[in-house]
């Protein structure tokens, strides 16, 4: 890996390491991810680095995805779900650039997938690794302010406050209102922050054949669930967890049960509901699946196109 | 009176004496620096009694009250408590866990100040369910049933359950802050100052209140107050401090219509007549 990192680096990278960090940082983050591996949900702290990107633009997971990627490795990286926005295709680039890696918008073809905020629709398989950015690693830290406190509720878990805040959203709303950053208890123990994925997606995390690995830059914590863990979204016995449901399918490929993006189509109040997973409702439409907006005029097709590429 | 001529004494009138002491303090001390918080308190308290600390600014009370309910760790001395299945347990030797959960279950704590006992952003139904919900209470419309039974136990309307007590009245705090202490029903209750910066008819309807809750409940109590007219109405025994140490104790009727000490001698007659 070294070898091939140099002969690249002595040609036009010449003062980075592969995959930008040094190798000592790296080891220092996989120790941080083996221990998360070890004690699935626990936030383990580690001695997060500068980035070359603001925090708050994926500084954790650029991170555990530089200390986990080989020469071998296919990076997709998503941002709410496309392949295709700023964030996305500056963090390929990145990695195209400094570890000379293979890079795929197709999610069965990634071997690690970095994403923010979303899990691809296309079920994880075993051997894949989905790294996420998170902003906030603790769930307790909008009721109970002390990191110190919050830790100590973690290690005798006290999560009485946990459901005090979906308490509160019943008492407001009348139901659990909470629709991204919705807790979890992992392996029945550690409760945990999905990082803000829609609450559609927490299904997803439990049992999955795919590690999965959380980077949280700024606050400096790496947390991870491995492959076949059980992961529970809390909830009341009389107001079990539920996910968000749609009441029409994606308006370009059709396609119902996944999570839709609302998209404003002109100042008339016209609007359309598309797959936020870009690969997801590209691969359906190019099997011939067609949505409501793509129909069988192609003109029709073409400008929702036009404008859904316009809005992105 | 040494506690076995108590014993006798009850045994002789027919009454059931519990067998150990509910909570049993001997020689605690807490020092800050050179400087001395409270130094060598011994007392114990039986099941159902309210116990008056009382003494000046400064008197070490709160020291006191804290070191016994474990929210400030003694410089020496020992705090036994007798937990529900009759086992008597060290409060310093015990796990962390395992103290904090006796202290959200089995104990109270109602501060001087709302505030600090309360959570202001969520609603008055939430900060009673609370303690529900920590021991593992999931279903909504028990804990909110529960909420509502014990806001009118405590004189707020069922209207305002879903509202933040930060709408509420001084009064209103204080007594939503004893609803959410009293919902697991603790044995042993603590409390620092409960009428505090109230005026005297709200403190006279609290502590009505909280003499109805005390013998219905069969509370134990530990009463920290500077106000000797609450520590009479409210409790069985007292102990007088004065810089750190105990100075008397004894029945509250005994301390305040016969003072012995002469400092409780002058506390006693500087409540002003009116």
């Amino acid at each position: 890996m070294n070898a091939l990192a140099q002969d690249e680096g002595s040609q036009n990278l010449a003062t980075y390491n592969f995959a930008y960090l040094d190798e000592q940082t790296k080891r220092m983050i996989r120790r941080a991810i083996l221990k998360g591996i070890a004690v699935p949900g626990y936030q383990v702290p580690f001695a997060s680095r500068e980035m070359p990107m603001p925090y708050g633009w994926g500084t954790g997971g650029v991170q555990v995805t530089a200390a986990i990627i080989g020469p071998d490795d296919v990076l997709k990286v998503i941002d709410q779900g496309a392949d295709d926005t700023t964030n996305a295709v500056s963090i390929r680039a990145f990695f195209a650039k400094t570890a000379g890696v293979a890079t795929t918008t197709a999610t069965p073809d990634a071997t690690i997938i970095q994403t923010r905020h979303r899990i691809p629709e296309t079920p994880l398989t075993q051997g894949q690794v989905l790294v996420y950015q998170v902003p906030i690693p603790e769930p307790l830290r909008f009721l109970e302010p002390r990191e110190t406190e919050t830790r100590k509720m973690h290690a005798l878990e006290e999560y009485g406050l946990m459901h005090v805040k979906l308490y509160e959203d019943i008492a407001r709303n009348g139901h659990i209102a909470t629709t991204y950053a919705y807790p979890v208890k992992v392996e029945g123990r550690y409760v945990m922050d999905p990082s803000p994925t829609p609450k559609f997606d927490n299904p997803k995390m439990h049992q999955s054949e795919a590690l999965q690995l959380f980077g949280a830059g700024r606050e400096k914590r790496i947390y991870a669930i491995p492959p076949h863990t059980e992961v529970v979204s809390l909830d009341f016995e009389d107001h079990p967890f539920e996910i968000q449901h749609f009441d029409q399918p994606c308006a370009m490929c059709g396609a119902v049960e996944v999570y839709l993006d609302e998209v404003v189509l002109d100042d008339k109040g016209g609007r359309m509901f598309v797959c936020s997973d870009t690969h997801h409702c590209e691969s359906r439409q190019a099997d011939g699946h067609r949505g409501a907006l793509l129909g069988e005029s192609p003109g029709a097709g073409d400008d929702a196109g036009a404008e859904k590429e316009a809005i992105r | 009176m040494s506690h076995s001529d108590t014993l006798e004494a009850l045994a002789a009138a027919g009454i059931a004496a519990p067998v150990k002491p509910l909570l049993s303090v001997e020689g605690l001390t807490r020092v800050y620096g050179k400087r001395i918080g409270c130094a060598d308190v011994s007392f114990d308290l039986w099941p159902g009694e309210v116990l008056a600390i009382v003494g000046e600014s400064g008197s070490g009370k709160t020291t006191l009250l804290n070191c016994i309910s474990s929210r400030l760790t003694p410089t020496c001395g020992t705090v036994h408590y007798r937990m529900r299945d009759g086992a008597t347990a060290d409060i310093y030797k015990m796990a962390e866990a395992e103290r904090r959960y006796l202290m959200r279950t089995d104990w109270g704590f109602v501060h001087q100040n709302p505030i600090d006992g309360l959570r202001m952003t969520v609603s008055a139904g939430a900060n009673v369910g609370e303690r529900l919900m920590a021991v593992g209470n999931r279903h909504y419309g028990n804990i909110r049933n529960t909420a509502i039974e014990w806001l009118s136990r405590v004189e707020i309307d069922e209207d305002r359950v879903d509202d933040q007590p930060r709408t509420f009245s001084g009064g209103m705090r204080q007594r939503l802050q004893i609803a959410r202490n009293l919902v697991t029903e603790p044995r042993l209750v603590f409390m620092d100052e409960p009428t505090g910066g109230l005026d005297v008819s709200v403190q006279a309807r609290l502590l009505d209140l909280l003499r109805g809750l005390v013998s219905d409940l069969g509370l134990a109590v530990i009463v920290v107050t500077h106000d000797l007219a609450v520590a009479r109405l409210l409790s069985d025994r007292m102990i007088v401090m004065k810089e750190g140490r105990v100075i008397e104790a004894g029945l509250t009727d005994r301390v305040l219509d016969d003072p012995r000490a002469p400092y409780t001698q002058l506390l006693v007659s500087s409540i002003l007549q009116v």
